[in-house]
């Protein structure tokens, strides 16, 4: 473990090589540019190898074919480039093949694409949302290791701000990628009788009869998804929810803003309390009501237009009223500088919704 | 071993023969499971995948081979080969056969895809792939048509063919020119090997095996190779299984021409 | 009588009644059915002496209907 300063795209790319990452594909988009920077530089240091994909369709192509081999991948991009890897996304989890997946997102605007709807069929994956680069390293190897674990595509989430801002972080030592899974490719299985598959569309070769049986893989894939669901823990911070009248929610960058908006206004003495979801699937349902419980309110404050705010909605199933305090906040760039995160800013907007 | 059938005097070909004999020609070759499939009658796909498996066992890939399926009618023997499959989606299968080989060099790496896969939806990938030398075979099925939605124009469709959304025709003004795949990719200095062939007859069966086994090899000294197959498709032509290999000639082949288009080892 | 090199085993099931093998026997010693069919409704062929076991109908039938034998003594077939 190393303490460096650095900022968050070389942070990111350090913890995927430490966390034994060796193949990485990308494309440059801003705020993503320079994690494919950073990859470039540091594979072929480790054995590892990176590729610049001639586009976003190809880069998670790429990450995809190495990952079948059992090599530990990852791929990126913004919102816009992950919009074209959607299809991919959609089917890997179907072919239970797993990859890390980078947004280094511009605003949040992306939250449904990360969590449900950005693909078509019905697929979920885990979504994490660390609040700075800090986090983002000490994510990322479990990430990987969720990844493996249920043989998903996992989804870190970051933005501008994490991809821009220098921080202090500990950058883990690095280790050897595991072994490949069993399921994984080679070719060494050819001419067994038993030679392996890896496809979206069923996992076994039939002998009994030609074709796939579309119908009972899709079952086996929804079942994997349930029990995942199920496996995996929430992860989740929160501040002052045991006797809060309202309860202020975030993700991601904003997330450290709300809660400094949320000590000051303790400070002063009002019963608000903070929670940040940091699995953003599978979302901390049961943490949420908790921390609801004695609340009359649940704010809830993102850089969009209310996309967090259904999943709130959806975990209190209408046991306390949801407001949304958030909104598109941007500066001319458009890559998610918010002019609203301002501590003083974000008081005011939460006082709004205080009782009085 | 004569019976009579339909008034004709014909050999017992139930049973294999009662005196001394040697097996030339089974079945089905080694690394194709089971021979049963639902593509259609006279349908040339499963004769180049049993070209190109029978390819892959007499250089002695079998246990290095991976091949990555693309989507289309062949996409029925993703699931029948005794090789490692990793199936892909429409168009996308340069892009994971370049990551299964650059993480695992020491394999081989073959992709099977339909004219429509590959010149349509994935025309980007192969071109890419060819062009920075990936050290992996692109073979296209040929057939110019989307067999499995029901036979409509692809980028290879020829001129005056007859599809399900050309059915006059296709015509230059209304629906554009033919890409010739092969003759474009070997423009690419890191396409080492490109050739064409066909399956409607067994002269051309041989060369199709003979251009694979030297795409193959190419594959093996570290060259990007690509084989570019033409194949009969009665059912996407509108005609019938016996005039089949005749319209591939006079049609397919007379615009996409058989080959071999570039050999850079050879000059 | 005709010289005989070789012999197939059909398999009549298998067959789609395409007739590519037919035209590929380079004999043409290969004739399909007229009233026969299998039992999904295909023709299929049927071997008049003559075969020189050379695979070709191996190698064009896109069903693997075809096992190919060579004779070690040629055989003159009625």
């Amino acid at each position: 473990m190393t303490r460096r300063l650095l900022e968050g795209s070389e942070a990111v790319a350090e913890a995927m090589v430490a966390a034994g990452c060796r193949f990485f594909a990308g494309y440059p988009m801003t705020p993503f540019t320079e994690v494919l920077e950073h990859m470039a530089r540091l594979l072929p240091e480790y054995g590892g190898t990176c590729i610049n994909a001639e586009s976003e369709l190809e880069a998670v192509g790429m990450a995809w074919g190495a990952a079948a081999t059992g090599t530990r991948s990852a791929t990126g991009s913004t919102g816009q480039g992950l919009s074209l890897m959607q299809e991919s996304l959609s089917e890997l989890v179907s072919a239970h093949v797993p990859l890390l997946v980078l947004n280094m997102a511009r605003a949040q605007g992306d939250y449904f694409q990360a969590t449900r709807g950005g693909g078509h069929g019905d697929y979920r994956m885990p979504v994490l949302a660390p609040k700075d680069a800090a986090e983002a390293v000490d994510l990322m190897r479990p990430a990987f290791e969720l990844a493996d674990r249920w043989r998903t595509p996992v989804l870190m989430f970051g933005d501008y701000y994490l991809a821009h801002t220098a921080q202090s972080v500990d950058v883990p030592d690095v280790v050897d990628p595991p072994p490949p899974g069993d399921w994984a490719l080679d070719g060494s299985t050819g001419g067994s009788g038993h030679a392996k598959l890896l496809s979206p569309l069923g996992d076994h070769k039939r002998r009994d009869d030609v074709g796939y049986d579309l119908q009972e893989h899709y079952r086996r894939v929804a079942r994997g998804v349930q029990e995942m669901t199920e496996g995996i823990e929430p992860m989740w911070e929160e501040l002052g929810t045991e006797d809060a009248e309202v309860v202020v929610m975030a993700w991601g960058t904003p997330g450290r803003y709300v809660r400094a908006a949320v000590r000051e206004l303790r400070e002063r003495g009002r019963k608000v309390g903070f929670l940040r979801p940091v699995t953003l699937y599978p979302f901390p349902d049961a943490a949420v009501q908790q921390a609801a419980k004695n609340a009359r309110l649940v704010a809830v404050y993102e850089n969009n237009q209310g996309q967090m705010t259904d999943d709130v909605r959806l975990a209190l199933e209408g046991r306390v009223p949801v407001r949304f305090i958030g909104g598109l906040s941007l500066d001319h760039s458009g890559f998610g500088i918010a002019p609203d995160l301002e501590v003083a800013t974000l008081v005011q907007r939460i006082e709004e919704v205080l009782p009085a | 071993m004569m019976i009579e059938r339909e008034g004709l005097q014909v050999i017992d070909t139930a049973t294999p023969p009662d005196v001394p004999a040697r097996l030339v020609d089974d079945f089905t070759p080694e690394l194709i499971d089971v021979g049963t499939h639902g593509l259609c009658p006279g349908c040339g796909e499963p004769i180049a995948v049993r070209a190109l498996v029978e390819a892959i066992a007499e250089l002695g890939l079998t246990q290095k081979a991976i091949a990555v399926f693309g989507i289309g009618c062949y996409t029925a023997f993703s699931n029948n080969l005794d090789v490692e499959v990793l199936q892909a989606l429409h168009g996308r299968a340069p892009s994971l056969a370049t990551g299964v080989k650059r993480a695992r060099p020491g394999t081989f790496v073959v992709t099977v895809q339909g004219d429509g896969d590959m010149v349509n939806e994935g025309l980007q990938e192969v071109l890419h792939t060819a062009a920075r030398g990936e050290a992996v075979t692109c073979v296209m099925l040929n057939n110019g048509v989307f067999g499995e939605t029901g036979g409509h124009l692809t980028a290879t469709t020829v001129l005056g063919q007859r599809t399900k959304n050309t059915l006059e025709g296709r015509n230059a003004h209304d629906h554009g020119y033919p890409i010739l795949l092969a003759d474009v990719i070997a423009t690419l200095e890191g396409a080492s090997f490109v050739a064409r062939c066909a399956v409607n007859d067994a002269g051309n069966v041989a060369r199709t095996k003979r251009h694979l086994t030297r795409a193959f090899e190419v594959q093996m000294a570290g060259g990007f190779s690509f084989v570019e197959i033409l194949t009969m498709c009665p059912t996407g032509w509108f005609i019938d299984t016996l005039d089949a290999p005749d319209y591939l000639s006079g049609n397919l082949a007379a615009v996409h021409a058989p080959g071999v288009v570039k050999d850079a080892a050879r000059g | 009588m005709t010289l005989t090199r070789g012999t197939v085993v059909i398999d009549e099931e298998a067959c789609k009644g395409c007739d590519l093998c037919v035209d590929a026997c380079p004999p043409r010693v290969l004739v399909m059915t007229k009233e026969h069919v299998n039992s999904k409704g295909y023709r299929y062929p049927m071997l008049l002496p003559g075969c020189t076991g050379c695979r070709a109908c191996a190698q064009i039938c896109p069903d693997f209907v075809f096992q190919v034998y060579k004779y070690e003594t040629p055989q003159e077939v009625a």
